[in-house]
């Protein structure tokens, strides 16, 4: 299984809660995950109900068996600062560069060189080793940018290396990209049941093979309970509409013939996401994928929601890519 | 779902109808409805007898197909099928090649094609966040400044957060005619200005360090484009600050759109103070795919013990009953999970297991507040026998009446629940900013991919209330 995992999706699917499932997830048995965010957004902080993250690895939460989660907001900005402090000793400068708008410009207008700088620390933590020469993380899980630019985002080599051809910059992609481009990497796509993002989530799959990236899971998230078949809301709807009033008034809830109508409304509405959600599965089915399917946690998302995907995601297990 | 009195409604109508009006700028997070809004806006507005042109950014491509609009010409086109004596038209967003028209408007064709072809300038126009922000802008100040459309309604693009919408030109227009790009070009003059001293000593050093960090050729490319675009810097920052103008003048209206979902209304209350703090005119919110019920006053609660209810009977039935048929049947279908994920109905048609369920309730059960039309005890012995009654389809009649009864009071308890935590984050919202109109859309079953769902959402956003 590759130890960097990185979710994207497309925005609004669940890459966040996702990730951070899956974090938990792979922390089993003794083992520590890096959960690392690079949108500045502070959803991992969220999500676990924490204070905002800091530039800094700190532990956000313990799994089954002794596991660890830890969390890392890396900002470009700090990244950018602690690589010209390492290799130039810039000290004070770093501010004068900043007042400038020279950080400023090679963080956020300077195409590419942001992702380096994200991706780049990311695989640092990957590559990382204690003093007995194990790795410090066993897996890190990145909540990565949506579906439209993550490809971009992870081909850093063609987006730098092709600008800035030599220098550290360029260096640095190079390491990248020798990362993310093996086996060691693995990019899942979170999508939900309807149109834009499985269409998001196919354009995704080809232009990511197209950069010879490679592709892990499709991960179908907020998945509803198929509760009715179609079959059975066309009869109700038809002539079963009495016994089912009939059936109502056993229960003995109140007025049931005047519930019968918006039930059935309620179920043929069902019955049309069903279908349209079928059209779907079997687009995503075409994608050739490993597909896992997460389900809606119908109270709202919290940390016992966030812990119930992770056990969803763990009985998915071993196939997990 | 039904708003409180306090919340004041949002009437889309008179908006779309006043002839004041002349822009209205959909904005929220990604994913909640900002194009299918924006283009339910712009056909109404149509049919009631205004010229609209509608800037869409990134619609689901289906919905492009529908309008006629999936072509990238980055023009309005008329969109066909409009009923009434107004117009619509549409367009599509490409900011590409919004950024190459501005480039090839504003200087002669030999820098134009110095420009286009640099590596930096090829690279910002295509992909840097906030180009796309700054192109709606850019096209919205084009389309303003034809003056052929009463109205114009425009999208705002998928950004990580609401507020990108606004700040985004803003950072793309500052680094474009900014100080760091003059200080690129022209250290000299910079470092000339009093007080600008330390800037012309870090100067040499700095752009010496950024040569050696991204490479020399990198900022050798940076300058020729900055050297290229020179004299367009004034018109960004000129056009930029027009178009910003624009958004504060009172022809323009904001609506925020959301998801009743808490991050949505997050970003969509930080949007309401951002837009307040602007001095930009907010119209209200438009609370997009919002659940109702027919059905509301059963509660979540009721229907699922309704429904355990007539799924114990079912199995007392059967245990009583024939035994052997059950093995047959599912054998879980006493739990709910015998109504989930099943493609196909659960059994073949057994005249046993249906009559078997024919006595169906325990009495105590039922409670005094019955109408009494149920009780007929013939109606309720003929229709439970399906295999002497032709029925609708073979796998209809495989589902009893007690499997169908309680799946549809399932599937109402999943749809309560949706309903009370939709109404819990919107209340959340309306505490927070009371001021802010609301108009309420239901989610349709299905996408909205065509006129005719367009005229859906139009006629939910005019209502102003979740239908149910
Ligand atoms: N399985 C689930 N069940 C219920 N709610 C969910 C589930 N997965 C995600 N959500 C909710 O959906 C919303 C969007 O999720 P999340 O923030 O993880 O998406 P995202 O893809 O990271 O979004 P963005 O593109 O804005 O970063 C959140 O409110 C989250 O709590
Ligand atoms: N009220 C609604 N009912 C059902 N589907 C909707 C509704 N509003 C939007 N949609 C669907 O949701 C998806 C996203 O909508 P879109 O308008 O493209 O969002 P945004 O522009 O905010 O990203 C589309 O497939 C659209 O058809
Ligand atoms: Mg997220
Ligand atoms: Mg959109």
């Amino acid at each position: 299984m590759s130890r960097l995992q990185v979710v994207s999706g497309k925005g609004g699917t669940g890459k966040t809660t996702v990730a951070a499932a899956l974090a938990l997830a792979l922390a089993t048995e003794g083992k520590r995950t890096l959960l690392v965010e690079v949108e500045g957004r502070q959803g991992i902080a969220q999500l676990f109900e924490t204070e905002a993250l800091p530039y800094e690895e700190r532990k956000i939460a313990v799994a089954s068996g002794g596991g660890e989660v830890h969390a890392l907001a890396i900002d470009a900005e700090r990244a950018l600062l602690d690589y010209l402090q390492m290799f130039y000793k810039l000290g004070s400068a770093g501010r004068a560069l900043k007042k400038i708008g020279a950080i400023d410009f090679a963080t956020t207008i300077a195409p590419g060189v942001r992702d380096v700088l994200l991706t780049g620390k990311a695989c640092e933590a990957v590559r990382r080793r204690d003093k007995q020469g194990r790795f410090v993380y066993d897996y890190v899980v990145m909540d990565a940018p949506p579906t439209g630019r993550i490809t971009r985002f992870l081909n850093v080599n063609d987006e730098v290396a092709g600008l800035a051809r030599i220098g550290p910059i360029h260096n640095q992609a190079q390491a990248v990209m020798r990362v993310l481009k093996s086996p060691e990497t693995a990019v899942h796509l979170v999508t939900l049941l309807e149109e834009m993002p499985v269409q998001e989530t196919a354009d995704g799959i080809a232009e990511l093979k197209a950069a010879g990236l490679r592709i892990g899971n499709v991960i179908v998230n907020m998945v509803r309970p198929h509760l009715l078949d179609e079959a059975a809301v066309r009869a109700a709807a038809g002539d079963r509409r009495k016994e089912v009033a009939k059936a109502l008034a056993s229960t003995g809830v109140a007025a049931p013939t005047k519930l019968v109508g918006p039930l059935l409304d309620q179920a043929a509405e069902h019955a049309q996401r069903v279908e349209l959600e079928r059209e779907q599965r079997a687009v995503l089915t075409k994608l050739g994928l490993p597909t896992y399917e997460l389900p809606l946690i119908g109270e709202g998302m919290d940390l016992a929601g966030l812990y119930r995907l992770a056990g969803d995601l763990r009985q998915l297990g071993e196939a997990f890519a | 779902m039904t708003l409180d009195a306090a919340v004041a409604p949002l009437d889309v109508d008179p908006l779309l109808d006043d002839p004041e009006t002349r822009i209205i700028v959909c904005c929220g997070s990604g994913g909640v409805g900002k194009t299918t809004t924006a283009a339910a806006l712009g056909l109404r507005a149509a049919e009631r007898g205004r010229k609209v042109v509608v800037l869409t950014i990134d619609p689901a491509r289906r919905l492009a197909q529908s309008m006629g609009i999936d072509s990238l010409d980055n023009t309005p086109r008329q969109v066909k099928g409009v009923e009434g004596s107004g117009e619509l038209h549409a367009m599509m967003l490409d900011m590409k090649r919004t950024f190459d028209e501005i480039v090839e408007a504003h200087a002669d064709a030999d820098r134009a094609r110095a420009i286009l072809e640099n590596p930096f300038y090829q690279s910002l126009s295509a992909g840097f966040a906030g180009t796309q922000e700054y192109m709606a802008m850019e096209k919205l100040g084009q389309l303003r400044a034809r003056d052929g459309w009463d109205l114009i309604v425009v999208d705002t693009p998928p950004s990580r957060s609401a507020l990108d919408f606004l700040d985004a030109p803003k950072r793309l227009g500052s680094f474009l005619d900014g100080k760091f790009i003059r200080v690129l070009m022209a250290p000299a003059k910079v470092g000339g200005r009093a007080g600008m001293k330390f800037l012309n000593v870090g100067m040499s050093m700095m752009t010496g360090t950024l040569g050696k960090l991204l490479g020399g050729q990198f900022l050798r490319d940076v300058q020729t484009f900055v050297a290229a675009m020179d004299t367009m810097f004034g018109g960004f920052r000129t056009r930029a600050d027009a178009t910003y103008r624009l958004l504060q003048a009172p022809g323009t209206a904001f609506l925020v759109v959301a998801a009743p979902e808490r991050d949505a209304l997050r970003e969509a209350a930080y949007f309401v103070e951002r837009l307040a703090a602007e001095e930009m005119p907010l119209a209200g919110l438009v609370l997009n795919r919002v659940h109702g019920s027919g059905a509301a006053r059963l509660s979540a609660e009721r229907a699922r013990a309704a429904a355990e209810n007539l799924e114990e009977g079912r199995i007392v039935d059967q245990q009583g009953g024939k035994a052997v048929d059950r093995g047959a049947d599912a054998p879980d279908s006493s739990s709910p999970a015998a109504f989930e994920a099943h493609e196909a109905p659960q059994a073949p048609a057994s005249a046993g297991a249906t009559a078997s369920s024919e006595p169906s309730q325990p009495s105590e059960s039922s409670e005094s507040t019955d109408p009494p039309e149920p009780s007929d005890p013939s109606a309720t012995r003929s229709t439970r026998a399906p295999a002497s009654m032709p029925a609708p389809t073979s796998a209809a009649s495989a589902t009893t009446v007690e499997q169908l009864t309680a799946g549809l009071l399932r599937l109402h308890a999943e749809r309560m629940q949706v309903v009370a935590r939709e109404e819990r984050t919107r209340d959340r919202f309306t505490a927070l900013h009371p001021e802010v109109p609301v108009a309420e859309v239901g989610a349709l079953p299905g996408d909205v991919h065509d006129l005719a769902g367009l005229r859906a959402i139009g006629d939910r956003l005019a209502a102003g209330r979740a239908a149910t």
